[in-house]
């Protein structure tokens, strides 16, 4: 399939002995919602460390956009349109839910070497990082401190920051971990609103929220991809159930 | 307009302190600076004078650092290496007879630069300790390459002919002249420090601080923004090491010890952290406390050393943090 | 640039490095397994020697002031553990720096209230006095092979304590991963402490060794804790193996550099240019050594935490 818009070839990361992801090749399509699933331990949260840059591979290439983007930092691979968010709730709590959404406009909008004039006046930035707060519903939270916001409030806040750095392609990492029910299907929602807009991998744990959202789904056990497919196809998949969902049932 | 409603454009500007607490500590501070020389020649002019000057050069100083240290979370444990470059670019131009301000006010702005980029370059690749200690190393040496400069005096310093000309002239030797000169440094450099730290530069830099992998996450490289206010704050330094040895007329190794870099964290620290004008307090408050202590004692160290324990384990966010208000 | 000379010289190297590394185990061990930075390292070492010339000059045998003033040592550092420093374990690195700072104004200006500003001697002990001839025409104090020995003693048995005892079982994974090793139900705070005195008492063993070959005087902490630093850095915090390594080499590099830089230098250079960069350039040669280390391993030599 020569249309992927992320492909990853042979990924590999050990630490000392143990091999998280293991030979890890897989293709995401333009457009589509690519959920990864796996038990704990299966190296979901790696192989996001590795497509982001925040962990360097030991083998193995990234191809992002037609372009090897493997030795790329972090830093550089988010001005190529892939952005992240994190598993474990990354902001930066003494700035407000605006400003740490308008650092990431600052980002990709001109120079930050700049010495003189206030940044949190800036209203070109400041309006554009509001209608990314709107679109997950944080528009009224705006000037609150971040580390004030509610669990769920910081996991919209998350993808806000994402989404400002205009992505072509959103690595989520379970964005819906450690929230409540009733908050948990706000956060569905927005990304059912922000499917088919941008291309989306996400890793999961809630497996209705994976197999009411995803186009695809990729099942990594050990490290390893045992299956990649329609979500139906996956949930049918015998290997699948052995490996995964047999467990989880039993 | 749906249920989200996009509040209006002018619901977007942050909302600020009051205008007294943002402004009142500083603009007191350095009304009382301009007043000061006034009270003085009621009483010990000279004296006073000069320790005032002295408070000032340190808080250029420890303002420069709390640059790196308050905003930038960079513990840098060499920055008294900064006063001594400044002050040696004085006293070795100087020695050959160059004796312009300004000629030698670039050469120590200048020499402070560079040793700040090469110097940070390497340290900013280490982090948390490793970048405590090898700033210190990098502090530790310039000491040592000064104490072996024989033809400068060595150890035992240099002595200057005279304070630096202005445009020829020796304006700088009269108290009130060099007072206000330094007033003026100052104020320049909380100013610029003051912009610096809100500016969008200066908003990446505190972003870093609170959390490097997230500023990566969203596009920005930390290092070159570390590493640049690694430099401005050096060269701020340099600044007061220029002036420090215009004060003195004197130039010494023992402007460099790593006591002396030790000592511009306490500053730093006991004023409280990444306020900016809070170094100048620190700096009033420690040399202050100097002067009152070894009035008493020649040992007025050994209840200076308690204190400082007292202050970090009881008295957190320093003599702001204790006046009650906030800033920032 | 004679034989003897290099030979002398490296032996001072070696008898420096030594010294270093007592101090320097005590630190990488405190620093990798409690994750604290104790700028008051240096002053234990002080207090050594300060008590071993107190003891020495009550006692008049420099053997037994060195025995008691080794468990002085010991209580002192505890003491202070006690008093202040556990306090600042779950502190930032900023406030560790502050408040051992602190203790160091304190401590150096508190000896200097106790014994006053001018240096103690310390009497060379009758049975080490004198010189030996290691090799033909080549003359060496025998204290300070002495001191080579004690410390080549204590480090080898620091080596068995950390690789073949249960706590120092405990201080390697402590170093590696102290979480895990509270989680395991060790009581990290008496671990904690065990170390801190230990590395205490090494400190305060050094300043007692060197009390007869340098004068006891305040403030004489405050260089050789830079060094000391410099020593774990360039080893890699936490490991014994790489302060023992690095410790060697920067007494050796160090020694050897201040005898023979402006030799050296001689070859390129003319005479007088290579005294003058020599000399300049002597001391400045550990840092440049460190700086070097840490641009290719930022982690030092050899890193223990992952």
């Amino acid at each position: 399939m020569a249309d992927a818009i992320l492909r990853l070839e042979g990924l590999r990361k050990a630490y000392g002995a143990l091999k998280v992801t293991d030979d890890v090749t897989l293709d995401v399509r333009p457009g589509e919602l690519h959920a990864i699933i796996g038990p704990n331990g299966a190296g979901k949260t790696t192989l996001i460390h590795q497509v982001s840059g925040l962990a360097a591979s030991d083998s193995g290439r990234i191809l992002f956009d037609s372009a090897d983007v493997t030795r790329l930092t972090m830093a550089q691979r988010v001005h190529r349109g892939l952005a992240r968010s994190f598993q474990i709730t990354s902001i930066l709590p003494g700035f407000s839910a605006l400003e740490n959404v308008a650092l990431a406009v600052q980002a990709r909008s001109g120079s930050s070497f700049r010495l003189f004039g206030d940044a949190s006046r800036e209203r070109g930035l400041n309006e554009e990082a509001m209608s990314y707060l709107a679109q997950v519903g944080l528009g009224h939270r705006a000037i609150i401190p971040s580390g004030q916001l509610s669990h769920g409030e910081k996991r919209g806040l998350e993808l806000a920051i994402a989404l400002a750095t205009r992505p072509m392609l959103l690595l989520l990492d379970e964005p819906l971990a450690g929230t409540g029910h009733e908050e948990s299907e706000r956060v569905v929602e927005t990304l059912r609103g922000l499917k088919g807009r941008y291309t989306i991998v996400l890793i999961e744990h809630d497996m209705n929220a994976v197999f009411s959202l995803a186009d695809r789904v990729s099942v990594l056990v050990y490290g390893r991809v045992i299956a990649t497919g329609r979500p139906d196809e996956v949930r049918a998949n015998p290997e699948v159930r052995a490996a995964y969902l047999g467990e989880e049932a039993a | 307009m749906n249920e989200i409603a996009t509040p209006s454009p002018a619901a977007l500007d942050v909302p600020r302190a009051p205008a007294l607490r943002r402004y009142g500590v500083p603009v007191l501070v350095f009304a009382a600076f301009a007043l000061a020389p006034i009270a003085a020649a009621q009483g010990a002019e000279g004296y006073i004078l000069s320790l005032l000057t002295r408070v000032m050069i340190f808080a250029i100083a420890a303002m420069s650092l709390d640059l790196i240290l308050g905003y930038g979370a960079l513990v840098s444990f060499g920055h008294a290496a900064f006063l001594g470059i400044g002050a040696y670019a004085v006293g070795i131009l100087a020695s050959h007879g160059i004796e312009s301000a300004l000629v030698q006010l670039l050469a120590a702005l200048g020499a402070s630069a560079l040793f700040a980029l090469v110097t940070g370059a390497i340290s900013m690749r280490t982090k948390g300790v490793y970048f405590i200690m090898i700033t210190l190393a990098f502090g530790q040496m310039l000491y040592f390459l000064a104490t072996s400069l024989s033809a400068y005096g060595g150890d035992d310093g240099l002595t200057l002919p005279s304070r630096s000309l202005l445009f020829g002239a020796n304006l700088l030797k009269g108290d009130h002249a060099f007072y206000y000169a330094v007033l003026g440094c100052l104020l320049g450099c909380y100013l610029l420090c003051r912009s610096v730290v809100a500016s969008r530069f200066g908003r990446v830099l505190r972003g870093a601080k609170e959390n490097a992998v997230r500023m990566q996450a969203i596009g920005f490289a930390p290092y070159r923004f570390q590493l640049g206010a690694y430099v401005l704050a050096g060269t701020l330094c340099g600044l007061a090491g220029f002036l420090l040895a215009n004060q003195t007329e004197f130039v010494s190794p023992a402007y460099m010890t790593w006591q002396r870099s030790g000592e511009l964290i306490v500053v730093v620290v006991l004023g409280g952290l990444a306020s900016l004008h809070g170094a100048i307090i620190g700096a009033a408050a420690f040399l202050l406390l100097e002067e009152v202590l070894s009035g008493y004692t020649e040992h007025w160290k050994m209840i200076f050393g308690p204190l400082l324990v007292l202050v970090v384990l009881y008295a957190r966010g320093g003599i702001l943090g204790m006046m009650g208000g906030r800033h920032g | 640039m004679s034989t003897t000379l290099l030979i002398i010289q490296t032996l001072n190297g070696l008898q420096f490095g030594i010294i270093l590394f007592l101090i320097a185990a005590g630190l990488t061990l405190v620093f990798g397994v409690m994750d604290f930075i104790n700028l008051a390292h240096g002053v234990q070492y002080m207090v050594g020697a300060y008590l071993a010339a107190a003891f020495t000059a009550m006692t008049g045998n420099f053997g037994l002031g060195l025995l008691l003033a080794l468990p002085t040592a010991l209580a002192f550092g505890l003491v202070l553990e006690v008093l202040i420093f556990r306090h600042l374990y779950d502190r930032d690195h900023l406030d560790q720096v502050l408040a051992t700072f602190g203790v160091i104004l304190f401590l150096n200006q508190a000896v200097k209230f106790v014994w006053g500003a001018a240096p103690l001697f310390v009497p060379v002990p009758e049975i080490l006095s004198g010189s030996i001839e290691i090799a033909p025409g080549l003359l060496y104090p025998v204290y300070r092979l002495a001191i080579i020995a004690a410390g080549l003693g204590v480090a080898a048995l620091l080596y068995g304590l950390v690789n073949h005892t249960r706590a120092g079982m405990l201080v390697r994974a402590g170093a590696t991963n102290a979480p895990m090793v509270s989680a395991l139900g060790v009581d990290i705070r008496r671990l904690f402490m065990l170390v801190f005195g230990f590395g205490a008492m090494l400190a305060g063993f050094a300043g007692a060794m060197v009390a007869p070959i340098l004068s006891v005087e305040p403030g004489m902490g405050d260089n050789l804790l830079i060094l000391a630093f410099v020593v774990i850095v360039i080893g890699g915090i936490g490991s014994v193996r790489g302060a023992f390594i690095a410790a060697l080499a920067v007494g050796l590099v160090d020694t050897l550099g201040r005898s023979f830089a402006s030799n050296i230098l001689r070859l390129f250079l003319d005479s007088g240019a290579a005294s003058q960069t020599g000399r300049a350039l002597a001391p400045m040669l550990i840092y440049i050594l460190m700086a070097a280390i840490l641009f290719f391993r930022p982690s030092g030599l050899f890193p223990v935490r992952r």
